[in-house]
């Protein structure tokens, strides 16, 4: 076994685990914790397969700013133990039966797709690894895609008016 | 190396987790986490994409879907925080005023 499967598939397991971890936990700052073990285990996927830009942005925005605004957010409201309340009849007999069908058919459909396919089963390996350089990235996003990127700080500047707008105390 | 089906696997089964812990999960906060645990599990399969057919566009996307996500996270949470301002609870349960 080569050591990128092996870092792989430990990669692999926490992430999964991290996110088994989010569902089960009771306490909200639990949840957040495990998410951010996904994250990193995310991150260090990433750098397997040659992103290193996206691995670093992956840790400083996602596990960096946006759970520690979760974990604010979890503090300041002061949110405890999850209050478990009996589901509905419809969700109970319509809607598990109906996630666990949509995990299965994706697990299957993805199967049949990359694994069964014949180049992907014999030799389904990446050809040529090229990292992709952050250069070449850079160079993706300034020049054939400059209008979205431009358009991003606008939708960031938004959201964070919206965010000051929805969250300030109404003082009238 | 590791086949590009592991990693579609693997962002399958996170992405169906992610499915499971917004469908079941009471807490408005958790919920919200369960969003980003589905962005993430997409974002893995992009990037395992972009690598495997060797073009930058998946790692934009990918950019672009972490900006948005921040943008998401800060605009639901202040919505969060006015909800539990006003009803004086996080479960969502307790949010039914559009509910059949």
């Amino acid at each position: 076994m080569s050591i990128p499967m092996i870092v792989f598939i430990i990669c692999g397991i926490f992430a999964v685990l991290g996110a088994i971890g989010l569902i089960l936990a009771r306490e909200p700052v639990h949840s957040a914790l495990s998410l951010v073990l996904v994250m990193i285990a995310l991150a260090v996927l990433y750098l397997l397969l040659g992103a290193a830009f996206i691995a670093a942005i992956q840790i400083l925005v996602y596990a960096g700013a946006i759970m520690v605004l979760f974990v604010f957010v979890i503090m300041l409201l002061n949110a405890g133990v999850e209050v478990r309340t009996n589901l509905s009849r419809l969700a109970r007999w319509v809607g598990i039966p109906l996630a666990f069908l949509f995990l299965v058919e994706m697990i299957y459909s993805l199967f049949h797709e990359y694994v069964g396919r014949a180049g992907m089963a014999a030799g389904g390996t990446f050809a040529a690894p090229v990292p992709a350089s952050t250069e070449a990235l850079s160079m993706k996003i300034f020049t054939e895609f400059v209008l979205p990127f431009e358009l991003t700080s606008i939708l960031i500047l938004i959201a964070i008016l919206g965010a000051l707008v929805l969250a300030k105390k109404e003082s009238a | 190396m590791v086949p590009i089906s592991y990693y579609v696997i693997l962002s399958g089964v996170l992405f169906g987790l992610g499915v499971i812990g917004f469908v079941f999960k009471r807490n408005i906060i958790t919920i919200f986490m369960s969003i980003e645990l589905m962005l993430n599990a997409v974002n893995l399969a992009f990037v395992a994409f972009s690598r495997e057919f060797n073009q930058l566009d998946g790692l934009v996307f990918v950019f672009f879907v972490i900006v948005v996500a921040a943008a998401e996270a800060a605009v639901g949470l202040a919505i969060v925080m006015v909800i539990a301002r006003n009803r004086k609870s996080l479960n969502v349960e307790d949010v039914n005023l559009l509910k059949f």
